[in-house]
């Protein structure tokens, strides 16, 4: 089961080993890890993306509480957030099928972000599964490069 | 000492503060990045410095005056082999929950990562066995860094700190003095209130017919042996107590049924097998007690605990209380029935005829357990008790009783061996007036040997107790069950005279290999305040019993009497 866990921590340099050094040790994979500066410049918001039975994550966020420099831990349920992952991706293209990618890339809302005679990279937000898909759809043209940023996230407000 | 302007150094500050804290006492080994604290610590006159032969010694030793007086214990050491030689001692104290600050000397900011003389990244290193630590940056933030690593340490669960104090910051000039507002939350320090339902809890607990109260070292750091008592007698629960835990409740309690575990009593476990409620107050399920989904698996279990993150880890509980346990135990006894329990108790005392700690007594060769029980009437059982790791620590866990809490130093979740010796003059030196017993085997004490050094230096009377096999005598009892008595490495072809090497440091000592000699050696070992070495001869093949072999439950414990049926003493 894939978890969100949006930790809240200082921002300070220690603090990344402190927290991924937790995931260290249970053997986690983590999926994904973003981290960057909330509204307090000395606040820090990881967002952590994991794969792991309930009671064990459960284990885990508790584990993330005793660190002095973990302020708050919640675990996001992926139906109760917006998850955005930035994604660049290099692609091959000819110009048999440039316009092809070009319509792709308007039905998905991505954007090009460079272009040569025999590249094009592309600039795609979205989702996980967006991205998943997205991604599925360049594939057949030869992907080259891909930077991913990692999912953020945020929590849907209720008025 | 009025609050100044002026400025001073940091380490002339780092010595103010602990001064102010009300450290009188620390452990430590100068060396080149820490020598400007050294130099400041040259002219306190509050704190004395213990200097040790090893920085692993300092930090038990720091250990044993923290559990022997439940304050915090204070280590010092230089960088790079300094620090890394506290290594060992910092995971020891996190594992059993022993407040430690250790202060290591760091080379000057600006060679930080350039692998410099003696650099190493202490900071990092210690992430996973500290409970907080710090790299101090700038001499500014060396109060804020102490106030929080010196409420963390001593705050909710207890455990180790580190400051690691590079050599530039101690001559750096600072005037902050005192911090008001801390980076770390307040739940990292001030008791959290009651968190559960204290009413249904107690409703499980009052519906039980058999119930089991299960006692960790937790209950020793929140000083709940009062409490305990109180909870126990009213309700006419039985108590065991985990390796950590003992002390806790008295060991010569009518409703003690003494510890538990891989090598605990018989009665204990049977008590487990056989109890249709257990509650756990502060301790861990940890493997050497409980196997998950097999421990106590027909009674209802509870826990309570002050760190949320033992709850459910190992075994799941049906009702759990998070706090203090002092203050849950407080809140929790007025809900609890007074009831008297004939069977129950009646029971477990039968069991406890039947089932005895035995071992075979027939020979003329002295046998540790016969010794310890000896030892123990002989100094009333009110002697300060260290061990170090192995068969002689599990004999003293069972045949030497305690009444109070903070008597018994062990390392029950790292199982350092070398942790005896030191942990005993760390003891003595926080309890002075107190008979403070080392009991060690010839492997351990050859650990941190160096420390006989301390002790005569300082002429502090720890008394030494090595029961000698000749083997490493819990590796050599495995070997023998589980890998059909291929002893592997785990025989001393060669022992030095533990006797002249005592006689080297000026420590009075004696050997003894006969059952007629024990009671003029106790009389030899306790006649005065004096350090004295006392090795004792011992069987090689003595094993302790019962034993649950590793992984498996209590439904498996393997008894002394078993084994003399199956021709096999």
């Amino acid at each position: 089961m894939k978890h969100i866990l949006k930790i809240l921590v200082n921002n300070h340099p220690g603090v990344m080993s402190h927290v991924s050094g937790l995931f260290t040790r249970r053997s986690y994979n983590i999926d994904s890890i973003a981290v960057g500066v909330t509204q307090d410049p000395e606040i820090s918001n990881m967002v952590i993306v994991v794969k792991g039975d309930d009671s064990v994550v459960e284990q885990v966020k508790r584990q993330l509480l005793k660190l002095p420099d973990v302020i708050e831990v919640e675990d996001l349920a992926y139906h109760d957030c917006i998850s955005r992952e930035l994604v660049l991706v290099v692609v091959k293209v000819e110009d048999s099928n440039r316009t092809e990618i070009i319509s792709i890339c308007e039905v998905f809302q991505a954007k090009i972000a460079d272009l040569t005679k025999t590249t094009m990279t592309i600039e795609f937000s979205g989702n996980t599964r967006q991205v998943e898909h997205f991604m599925e759809m360049m594939q057949k043209y030869g992907i080259q490069e891909i930077a991913r940023t990692g999912q953020i996230a945020l929590k849907y407000r209720s008025t | 000492m009025p609050k100044t302007e002026a400025k001073i150094s940091g380490a002339r500050l780092m010595v103010e503060l602990l001064e102010e804290y009300g450290v009188d006492i620390v452990f430590g080994y100068p060396g080149g990045a820490i020598l400007p604290f050294y130099d400041e610590l040259y002219k306190s006159t509050k704190i004395k410095h213990i200097l040790v032969r090893h920085e692993q010694g300092a930090i038990h030793m720091a250990e044993g005056y923290a559990r022997s007086t439940g304050k915090l214990g204070v280590c010092i050491a230089t960088s790079g082999p300094g620090a890394t030689n506290l290594v060992t001692g910092l995971t020891d104290a996190k594992l059993d929950s022993v407040p430690i600050l250790a202060i290591t000397g760091q080379v000057a900011t600006n060679a930080i990562g350039t692998d410099a003389f003696q650099e190493a990244d202490i900071y990092g290193i210690t992430i996973p066995i500290t409970k907080y630590n710090a790299l101090i940056k700038s001499a500014d933030d060396i109060a804020r860094h102490f106030q929080e690593a010196t409420l963390v340490a001593l705050g909710g669960r207890p455990g180790p700190v580190l400051l690691d104090f590079p050599k530039d910051v101690q001559t750096e000039l600072t005037s902050v003095r005192k911090v008001d507002k801390l980076k770390i939350d307040s739940r990292h320090y001030q008791k959290p209130p009651i968190g559960g339902d204290l009413d249904s809890f107690a409703a499980a607990l009052n519906k039980a017919k058999r119930p089991l109260l299960y006692v960790g070292g937790g209950a020793i750091n929140a000083n709940a042996s009062k409490e305990i008592k109180e909870l126990a007698e009213k309700g006419n629960i039985p108590v065991t107590t985990t390796l950590m835990g003992i002390g806790a409740f008295p060991g010569t309690h009518q409703l003690s049924v003494g510890m538990l575990g891989m090598h605990g009593t018989a009665y204990a476990n049977k008590a487990v097998l056989e109890c249709d409620y257990i509650l756990n107050l502060g301790a861990r399920f940890d493997d050497r007690v409980a196997k998950p989904g097999e421990f106590a698996e027909n009674a209802v279990r509870a826990h309570i605990d002050i760190d949320t993150a033992e709850f459910n880890k190992r075994v799941s509980v049906d009702y759990l209380l998070h706090g203090d346990l002092k203050e849950v135990l407080k809140a929790l006894i007025p809900k609890v029935n007074k009831v008297d329990r004939p069977e129950w108790v009646g029971f477990l005392d039968t069991i406890k005829k039947n089932h005895p700690l035995e071992f075979d007594d027939s020979t003329d060769t002295i046998k540790p357990q016969a010794f310890l029980q000896k030892l123990y009437e002989k100094s009333k059982g009110k002697a300060i008790v260290s061990t170090d790791v192995g068969q002689h620590q599990m004999w003293a866990a069972q045949y030497y009783l305690f009444e109070e809490a903070n008597r018994w130093l062990t390392s029950g979740g790292l199982g350092t061996m070398g942790y005896g010796l030191p942990a005993a003059i760390g003891a003595k030196f926080g309890n002075p007036n107190k008979t403070v017993i080392c009991v060690s085997g010839d492997g351990s004490i050859q650990m941190n040997i160096q420390e006989l050094a301390t002790i005569a230096m300082y002429k502090k009377g720890v008394k030494i107790l090595i029961f000698n096999n000749n083997f490493l005598g819990m590796v050599r009892q495995w070997q023998e069950l589980f890998y059909e008595e291929r002893f592997s490495e785990s025989e001393w072809n060669y022992n030095p005279d533990f006797v002249k090497l005592g006689e080297a440091y000026s420590i009075k000592g004696l050997k003894i290999s006969n059952k007629s000699e024990i009671d003029k050696a106790l009389e030899f070992f306790l006649e005065d305040d004096d350090a004295r070495i006392l090795e004792v001869m011992i069987p090689a093949e003595e094993k302790v019993f019962p034993m649950i072999p590793a992984g498996k439950s209590q439904k498996d414990m393997i008894e002394f009497s078993d084994t003399v049926r199956a021709g096999k003493k």
